[in-house]
């Protein structure tokens, strides 16, 4: 029964290749865009190497002080100073590690000109952080008490500086003036994780102006890891308790009466401000959620009108065939479940193109180097929901016009 | 086998009625094979429907093997169409878009029987036919005569008790009608199966065992040819 219906219908979409093809390319069109959109949205956001546990860690990456007698303003990363004094003192957090903003230097090696992306670091920012060594050790304490001139290099530095797949540990590299002896060697990540992606990570000791400043504004952004998710807001709250009781420091005119600083899960920061922005528990999150889930809605209801469509067009035009296995014995509720499965097969072909074009596509960007690391994949989540809900419109449209075309008294399905 | 009482068919649309079969009332015994006759448009098809249960009387009574067909579920009338009747109709009716094999296997599909048991009873009845060379081919790649002899073959590979035939032989050539005819008798005589035809063709009307005319909806005459 099932590869007889299987052969109709594939016999009906052969007969009526436009309008298969129209149905087959509206799913697969949108399905494939939804697949490669969520794709881009957790390469950016979810928890991915090297920060797997972003889902429970929160950011900073702005403070603004306010002179609210001349509405005077600053706004922008914090120091080394104000981190230690105000964030790693806190008591909620499991642990807080911090890294300067990624900047650019220009240098030398294996006989050509590699621009690298630099960090400095803690050394809490390597136990918080799953970093995988692909050889040596990350930075720690005691190449800050020894402050000692020492680096980590991502792989694809080595095999710039120092040749394809040659061991580098121990070996100098030679960044902005200083001569750096190679520690480690990690697997590189994705430039669009900010908070940790660099090609080189130096400890922050041998940055020269901001471990000794007493400023509260810096390059420095920090990472505050909490036990576990459902401590996020202790932490929020914790930080929000210390905020109004920092003594503000006056900088020549400049003398600011208010601190604004909170701690944001990793989107809001992200975000920082507009309509996504948020207060920072959560809710700009939820907001974008729900747009995302809309939008995604309303871009699936345009295949799926037109799925609408074809698919009573394609149920009208077979009264014929209707009439038929009626005079032979196809009940009513055969001829629905007939079409119902048709409509399903359609359906899941469109959702199975999809799959192969976003697969494709995501393989494709991910090899191409257009981000380095690049580490899109399929969420498995958005392909079964999506399916799920083109298979709901597939049965809306399928249903109705099968229920009435299989009422349609016999003697008049066969004279059309 | 059949018994018709009373049957009445109006046809209504919005500005006219049309009283399509006026207080027929037929009896057709087991195994007997009758003809039908009568011009244009004086109710044959749609005796022929009703007793096929394609279609509802507007009054009457239709019984067929001892069955009060009235207020049947849509599930009762399927499986009734289903075991009991075979239909051959005057422009085929073939799915286009099957192959020949599948389009004979139809009634079978909607019965509880194998797809291996399906396709040995449609290949047998292809063969009946004399078309079982053809088994892949689709009706648009068929004649006439090729297309109404697949029709047959679907009619006869359920088995049915009862096969109605709306003009089998209208579309062809008086050879190939004479070739339809010669199954249709060999069914009738074999396999003891009911044929009720209706045709144009006062010959072909001859070799079955009775033949009744219809004028304006109303039965006219009866004339049984048992002397051949
Ligand atoms: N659906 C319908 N609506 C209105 N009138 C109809 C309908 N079907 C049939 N009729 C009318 O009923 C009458 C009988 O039609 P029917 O098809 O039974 O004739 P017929 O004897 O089979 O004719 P033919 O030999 O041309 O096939 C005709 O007058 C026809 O116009
Ligand atoms: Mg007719």
């Amino acid at each position: 029964m099932f590869k007889n219906y299987l052969k109709i219908t594939l016999a009906v979409m052969r007969r009526r290749k436009f309008f298969t093809f129209i149905s087959l390319f509206g799913i697969s069109i949108t399905l494939t865009i939804l697949i490669v959109l969520t794709a881009f949205y957790e390469h950016m956001f979810a928890g991915k190497y090297p920060e797997v546990y972003r889902d429970r860690s929160l950011f900073s990456t702005m403070i603004e002080e306010t002179d609210t007698s001349t509405g005077g303003m600053r706004r922008g990363p914090m120091s080394i100073y104000f981190i230690k004094k105000y964030i790693s003192t806190l008591k909620t957090p499991e642990k807080v590690g911090f890294s300067s903003s990624p900047n650019t230097v220009n240098t030398y090696g294996n006989g050509k000109k590699l621009k690298l992306y630099y960090k400095y670091t803690d050394a809490n920012f390597w136990e918080i952080l799953s970093f995988e060594f692909l050889e040596g050790k990350p930075i720690t304490q005691q190449h800050f008490d020894n402050n000692e001139a020492v680096a980590v290099i991502n792989d694809e530095t080595r095999d710039d500086y120092f040749g394809k797949g040659v061991s580098a540990t121990g070996k100098t590299i030679e960044i902005n003036g200083q001569n750096l002896r190679v520690i480690g060697v990690v697997r590189g990540s994705p430039i669009t994780r900010m908070m940790v992606s660099a090609d080189v990570y130096m400890p922050y000791h041998l940055q020269k102006v901001d471990p000794l400043t007493t400023s509260f504004n810096g390059a420095y952004q920090p990472i505050i890891l909490a036990k576990n998710e459902r401590d996020l807001p202790l932490v929020q709250a914790e930080f929000n308790e210390v905020v109004p009781r920092i003594p503000l420091q006056q900088d020549g005119d400049f003398k600011p009466h208010v601190l604004n600083a909170k701690l944001e899960l990793y989107f809001e920061s992200f975000m920082m401000s507009g309509p996504f922005g948020g207060s920072g528990n959560g809710e700009a999150q939820r907001r974008f959620y729900i747009f995302a889930t809309l939008f995604a809605l309303f871009f699936m209801s345009l295949p799926a009108i037109n799925l609408v469509n074809i698919n009573v067009s394609r149920i009208l035009e077979r009264s014929s065939e209707i009439g038929i296995r009626k005079a032979f014995g196809a009940s009513s509720k055969t001829l629905v479940y007939q079409f119902v499965l048709e409509n399903i097969l359609l359906t899941l072909m469109g959702g199975a193109l999809a799959l192969i074009i976003a697969a494709v596509f995501l393989w494709w960007f991910n090899a191409s180097h257009f981000i380095d690391y690049a580490d899109l994949a399929i969420n498995w989540t958005v392909v079964i929901v999506t399916i799920a809900l083109s298979l709901v419109f597939g049965l809306m449209s399928g249903v109705f016009p099968a229920w009435r075309m299989s009422k349609l008294p016999i003697v008049e399905a066969l004279r059309a | 086998m059949i018994h018709l009482k009373n049957i009445e068919k109006v046809y209504r649309t919005d500005t006219v009625e049309t009283l399509a079969l006026h207080n027929i009332s037929l009896d057709i015994a087991k195994g007997e094979f009758l003809s039908i006759m009568g011009p244009s448009g004086c109710g044959k098809s749609t005796l022929l429907n009703i007793m096929g249960l394609l279609d509802e009387p507007s009054a009457g009574v239709v019984n067929i093997e001892n069955e009060t067909i009235t207020g049947f579920s849509d599930k009762k009338l399927s499986r009734f169409r289903n075991r009991k009747i075979g239909f051959i109709f005057q422009s085929y009716h073939l799915i286009n878009d099957l192959p020949v094999l599948d389009n004979v296997e139809l009634p079978l599909l909607y019965r509880d029987v194998s797809g291996a048991e399906r396709r040995r009873l449609a290949t047998e009845a292809l063969e009946k036919v004399g078309l079982s060379n053809r088994m892949k081919h689709y009706p648009s790649q068929l004649s006439g005569g090729q297309k109404q002899r697949v029709a047959i073959a679907r009619a006869i590979v359920g088995r049915p008790d009862l096969i109605l035939a709306d003009e089998p032989t209208g579309n062809l050539d008086s050879a190939m009608g004479n070739e339809i005819m010669e199954i249709l008798e060999q069914l009738n005589r074999n396999d003891r199966t009911t044929i009720v035809m209706v045709t144009h063709d006062e010959g072909m009307a001859r070799r079955t065992h009775r033949l009744v005319r219809l004028f304006d909806g109303s039965l006219v005459s009866s004339n049984s040819f048992y002397n051949d």
